[in-house]
């Protein structure tokens, strides 16, 4: 435990060592902030009415928590485990008195943390000072926005470790990792609310995908687009993709460590 | 000259060969670039299936803009998109072998680091290009063809400015590559709808102060006939080549300034 403590220590400050790509990083957020709330509020005009059961203020909420939450949560992550297995250094991670699956947890719950402090925080002030946001009416969401998004960035870190696992049968991941974020970009609802698709897809993808449970399940939380009682089960869902892909995680992880072979050289 | 563009000729070729190697990747990654591609657009679809208007078009006029800036942007991302290399170059200090080398800097970078793959996202542009064009309520003259084929050409031109101008950031600023990315990026999100669903200050911005405005949203009201709800003059459609010029212009002296302040870090 206390090892785990110090990763997640020592990866939130790896990450607040990058600087200028943190400012760089938030000033894109920003940007985007900006288009997509302009956007889905030119969708809400030109509908003259809520749309998807969202009103003005909820879906300018929407689009500044998605850019906040979008680092934060991780989305898109980085490459470094792929290029570990691929250039046999995944080897010194094995060697490790910790299981790898934890060890990739803790840097990235650190990387999380920092980025909740910049990359989540600045946007969102931003964006409350352009525009009138959502104000919450039940205080109860407050906490269960923070466990929906600390759900989510759990599942989005299992999800890409199960990503990156892939370059132990196929070394070159790039068609997975293009997979990914397509899939969790369109799906997560990054893009548009995914409310906006048919409801009985939309139905099946929060149930069959982990998809929703990356972006919209806390959006659609914080911004009180369901009621107490589907708040709950929604968070009910992220807690059992979140166990399904740890779940998996280990056990491809176990299959992995049987098939690698360290290339030579 | 025949002989410098030999030399690119072949540096292109000996990049399509290299990446067509490993065949199942090559061809995952002209698949993923059009795919990515067809989400962008797919997102408007999306938009018009819970609305009937965004800033004021319909979806046929709104799918046009779309796509005139849409190709734009894939014909500038194919030919210079791989210039943001540029900041892996200045960090590891490759860029002083290039500098050393007896050719001009931005050219070798651009056919050094081809990239074979984005010709599936321009091929798929051109499709939902040719599309958009059928389906638009547009009364063809021929002064209007001539404008739909020139559009995204010089909004090509327009974007590729933008791509050099945000890489030379690398020079002073190694690992900001991102904010680049708020102008390319976004410049191309921004492209995609009418100028008329922003507004206030980053409309004025965006729009105008960055000349995004000259892509896609005023060479389509003419190429459409439609007055601009914005209330501004017409002949404003026949002005991309200006922005288009203005952006190169920026772009090459930035470049000229960010080669002359650069400094090798020595490893």
């Amino acid at each position: 435990m206390r090892t785990f403590v110090a990763l997640v220590g020592a990866g939130f400050r790896r990450y607040s060592t990058y600087r200028q790509a943190t400012i760089a990083g938030i000033f894109t957020n920003t940007v985007f902030g900006f288009l997509i709330c302009y956007v889905l509020l030119a969708v809400a005009r030109g509908r003259g009415g809520p749309v998807a059961g969202y009103q003005g203020t909820q879906l300018v909420t929407l689009a500044w928590i998605n850019q906040g939450l979008l680092a934060t949560v991780g989305l898109w992550g980085d490459s470094g485990l792929a290029d570990r297995i691929r250039s046999g250094d995944v080897v010194a991670d094995l060697l490790r008195p910790i299981h790898p699956v934890l060890n990739y947890l803790g840097t990235d719950l650190g990387r999380a943390g920092f980025s909740v402090l910049t990359r989540f925080a600045v946007p969102m002030l931003v964006g409350a000072l352009v525009f009138p946001l959502y104000v919450p009416q039940r205080a109860a969401s407050y906490p269960l926005f923070v466990v929906s998004a600390a759900l989510a960035t759990l599942l989005s870190f299992a999800c890409r470790y199960l990503v990156q696992c892939s370059a132990f049968w196929l070394l070159d991941i790039r068609g997975p990792q293009v997979a990914w974020t397509l899939l969790a970009g369109v799906l997560g609802g990054l893009y548009f609310p995914i409310r906006f698709l048919p409801r009985w897809f939309v139905d099946v993808l929060w149930v069959a995908t982990p998809f929703p449970s990356l972006l919209q399940t806390p959006v659609d939380i914080i911004v009180e687009r369901v009621s107490p009682a589907v708040q709950g089960q929604l968070i009910g869902l992220q807690v059992l993709w979140v166990g399904l892909a740890f779940g998996a995680c280990v056990l491809v992880q176990r299959a992995a460590e049987r098939k690698l072979v360290v290339q030579g050289g | 000259m025949a002989d410098v563009l030999v030399t690119y000729r072949r540096l292109v070729a000996a990049q399509v060969r290299a990446q067509a190697q490993y065949r199942l990747s090559f061809v995952v990654d002209v698949l993923g670039s059009a795919a990515t591609t067809f989400a962008d657009l797919a997102t408007i679809l999306v938009f018009f299936r819970v609305t009937s208007s965004m800033g004021g078009f319909d979806l046929r006029e709104a799918f046009l803009m779309a796509s005139l800036a849409c190709v734009a942007f894939q014909l500038a991302d194919l030919v210079v998109g791989n210039v943001e290399r540029v900041r892996l170059y200045v960090r590891t200090g490759l860029f002083d072998a290039i500098l050393v080398r007896p050719r001009a800097v931005l050219p070798q970078l651009l056919v050094t680091n081809f990239t074979v793959r984005r010709v599936g996202a321009v091929l798929q542009g051109l499709v939902v290009l040719l599309v958009a064009a059928v389906l638009a309520p547009v009364h063809w003259t021929p002064a209007r063809v001539a404008l739909f084929l020139l559009s995204p050409i010089v909004g090509a031109v327009f974007f590729m400015g933008l791509f050099v101008g945000g890489a030379t950031v690398a020079f002073y600023w190694t690992e900001s590559g991102e904010f680049a990315n708020a102008f390319t990026y976004g410049g191309r999100e921004f492209t995609t709808y009418p100028m008329s669903v922003y507004s206030g200050l980053f409309r004025r911005v965006f729009g105008y102060g960055l000349g995004f405005a000259f892509v896609g949203y005023y060479p389509a009201l003419v190429i459409l006939g439609r007055p601009d709800p914005l209330g501004s003059p017409a002949w404003l459609g026949w002005c991309t080549p200006v922005a288009a010029a203005v952006s190169a212009g920026i772009a090459f002296l930035l470049w000229r300034t960010g080669i002359r302040h650069y400094r090798s870090t020595g490893s």
